[in-house]
């Protein structure tokens, strides 16, 4: 089973990512088990995912709005947002309006080209899931977390900036 | 000057450490280069023509001695014993190795310095006014702002892979001299009618392939709003900006495809989200900011040095250098002098360990120990005495940092261009010097008045030669270097673009061109008239007139 960090832990990843093959048609999404289906397949077939077997996750791409499933939060067990390529960074916008916009509390997984050396800026931003890109090491990359020891602005994992803080 | 207390301290020190280990991982193949290459740009480094170069941050131009000193030993032990001060107020040093940056960092962390953010797509170092504190017709010192917005940016999880690089500027006086309409956000600090401190915000200007003057997207921001608001403009930004074209990736073309006015709209929305939240920024944070930015020691000394005054009177050379490089304090018997690192000769902005040295020297003597970089690539000592102003220009002339240039034709802002740039489409310094060896007579320059001659190397527009009065492009033609001539750019309060007059120049033809410019200027200017207001009311034609001789013959 493939792996995943998650609360600074490496853990199982149980989920199947649905999303679409290099000639972009999407694949079946079976009638049993955990799966995280793309936005366009949510909002095409609510009823049939929240009645299937399973549970059910969602992901956004980079360039889609989180504002498109603001209200449907509480359907899903995993959001994940997909990172296209390491500089893209979309993706930690999307995290923070779903955390301090939305109020999403549940697992936040960022996923696509997910590599050590950003995971720091994606944990600040509210992620606290990572599926670390597969050809690279895991055990590495949960070291990221402890890049640094402090930062100086607000953001979801510590929302009061330093200048608050420095003054106590 | 701002000091770190021990958190600043330990996250420049935990940056070193990140960065030593993300360089070994590079080096034992565990990172590719394009995984390595956004980390690296993050901490300044290039991989450029020859050898990697090093962006160092110098914040907001401000130095002490002791740093200045520190950045004298590590061009002396890492590099070619010189270094460039650039158009961003920063130190770019060409020659160091690869292996050798993370200790250059952790050399630069001992003197509260780093090269955070130098390059890649985030928010690079703040610029301001080099007379910010003591400029006469300064309305709020803008210092305690760019330390706030520096804090702010400095590792901003949120913004650190936008779709390109980030620029801001800050003024705080009258005359803007921090070139704020040409970032991609420039903040002007002012004080409304009820006299609270706020923020004029213009967002979208910019220079490179598609200059334009930045519109102001809101009037007036009370001052505890400024990092919300920023936030704002960062992530709509962020969110929306091109990402599938480098070449329209800035913020620029964003404002400009939406129009300022919808994207004001945008961000306010956004703001609305953000407004009084946690990081408005508290009283007790301006306070504890503007401590650090407070008047030095200054003796009363009544109006003007006497002895000076004579001085001027008896010495042309003095009197010269005076009129040009010494700028009005608003200390009565205080000035501000400008070192000059144009001289003919020597590449624009660069200066060597000995010169370093030898200016930490004259700070520490007779400017409180501090030293400013100017976004014209020239140094300031900010505090100087009148009385001690002839002994700061007989030094000054020992090291080389004395031409009684500043603002003159030979003041030009010019970027390392070919001879250093991978980037380059052309080499910039020969041209400099050339048109510094032809206009070598002082007399005549001093006639010819304030000129701004800009010149880069390519599109990037590091030499910024949009806005200057004269602006040179090196352009590459089938492989041939190439330079085009535009006229009527300005920075400041005006700021404006300058227009092509026509197909460009080889090298060996441009100090040839120049020379046809000015003399036109000549002949047409109306009494005192400076170079750029001619060239804004007789217009192109006659430049173009006299440089192409009427028929565009001499056209490539």
């Amino acid at each position: 089973m493939p792996q995943l960090i998650k609360d600074r832990k490496i853990v199982d990843d149980p989920w199947l990512l649905v999303k679409p093959a290099s000639d972009g048609v999407l694949p079946a999404i079976p009638h049993a088990g955990d799966v995280i289906v793309p936005l366009s397949v949510w909002q095409e077939s609510k009823q049939r995912l929240l009645e299937r077997d399973g549970r059910l996750g969602l992901w956004l791409d980079s360039h889609e709005e989180p504002a498109a499933i603001a209200l449907d939060l509480a359907n899903f067990a995993v959001l994940a947002v997909n990172f296209p390529t390491h500089t893209d960074g979309r993706g930690y916008s999307i995290a923070r309006l779903l955390r301090e916009r939305y109020g999403y509390a549940g697992e936040l997984r960022a996923i696509g080209d997910v590599l050590r050396d950003q995971m720091f800026y994606m944990h600040r931003c509210g992620f606290n899931a990572f599926a670390v890109r597969a050809d690279k090491s895991i055990e590495n990359a949960l070291t990221a977390f402890t890049d640094f020891s402090e930062a100086y602005q607000s953001a979801v994992d510590e929302p009061v900036p330093l200048f608050r803080r420095r003054l106590q | 000057m701002y000091l770190y207390d021990e958190i600043d301290q330990r996250l420049v020190d935990e940056r070193v450490a990140q960065f030593r280990d993300q360089t070994r991982r590079f080096l034992a193949g565990e990172l590719s280069e394009d995984e390595f290459r956004a980390l690296r740009l993050q901490n300044g480094l290039y991989i450029q023509r020859y050898a990697p170069m090093l962006r160092i941050a110098i914040p907001y131009g401000l130095l002490s001695s002791r740093q200045l000193r520190k950045l004298a030993d590590i061009v002396r032990k890492y590099d070619r014993n010189y270094g460039h001060f650039s158009t961003r107020q920063n130190l770019q040093i060409n020659w160091p190795k690869l292996e050798d940056v993370p200790q250059i960092l952790a050399e630069l962390a001992s003197v509260q310095m780093h090269a955070i953010q130098t390059s890649g797509n985030c928010v690079r170092n703040i610029t301001t006014d080099q007379f910010a504190g003591i400029a006469h017709d300064e309305i709020i010192d803008p210092r305690p702002y760019c330390e706030l917005i520096r804090q702010w940016s400095t590792f901003h999880p949120e913004f650190a892979y936008l779709p390109r690089k980030f620029k801001i500027a800050v003024s705080g006086s009258l005359d803007d001299r921090a070139a704020t309409l040409v970032h991609d956000i420039g903040v002007h600090a002012v004080k409304n009618a009820a006299g609270e401190i706020g923020f004029r915000v213009i967002v979208g200007g910019g220079l490179g392939r598609t200059p334009i003057v930045g519109p102001t997207i809101r009037e007036f921001l009370p001052r505890e709003h400024l990092l919300t608001y920023l936030d704002a403009c960062l992530r709509v930004y962020n969110r929306y900006g091109r990402r599938d074209n480098k070449y329209k990736a800035r913020i620029k073309i964003l404002v400009k495809e939406l129009t300022p006015a919808v994207y004001a709209q945008h961000v306010e929305e956004e703001w609305a989200h953000l407004k009084d939240g946690p990081a408005t920024v508290t009283e007790a944070e301006f306070a504890r900011l503007g401590g650090f930015f407070v008047d030095p020691r200054y003796e009363s000394l009544g109006g003007e040095d006497p002895d000076c005054q004579a001085r001027i009177a008896e010495s042309r050379p003095f009197a010269n250098w005076v009129k040009r490089n010494v700028f009005a304090h608003k200390v009565p018997g205080y000035a501000a002098v400008t070192l000059s690192l144009k001289k003919t000769g020597v590449p624009p902005g660069d200066a060597t360990a000995e010169q370093m040295e030898a200016v930490a020297e004259l700070a520490d003597t007779y400017s409180f120990g501090e030293v400013r970089v100017s976004h014209e690539q020239n140094l300031i000592l900010a505090d100087v005495k009148q009385a001690d102003l002839h002994a700061v220009w007989q030094k000054a002339r020992a090291i080389g940092f004395a031409t009684p240039n500043i603002g003159l034709l030979t003041d030009i802002v010019c970027c390392p261009g070919g001879d250093f740039c991978s980037l380059a489409n052309a080499k910039s310094i020969p041209i400099a010097e050339a048109i510094q060896r032809r206009f070598d007579d002082l007399d005549y320059l001093f006639d010819l008045g304030p000129i701004d001659l800009n010149i880069s190397g390519c599109m990037n527009a590091c030499g910024h030669h949009h806005v200057g009065h004269i602006g040179i492009l090196g352009v590459d033609k089938s492989g041939a270097e190439w330079y085009q001539v535009s006229l009527g750019g300005s920075q400041g309060n005006q700021a404006s673009l300058g227009k092509v007059i026509g197909p460009s120049f080889a090298q060996a033809e441009m100090a040839d061109v120049i020379e046809k410019i000015i003399s036109t200027y000549v002949e047409r200017r109306s009494d005192e008239e400076l170079f750029i207001d001619t060239v804004r009311r007789v217009g192109i034609e006659p430049f173009k007139a006299r440089v192409y001789g009427g028929a565009h013959a001499a056209a490539h």
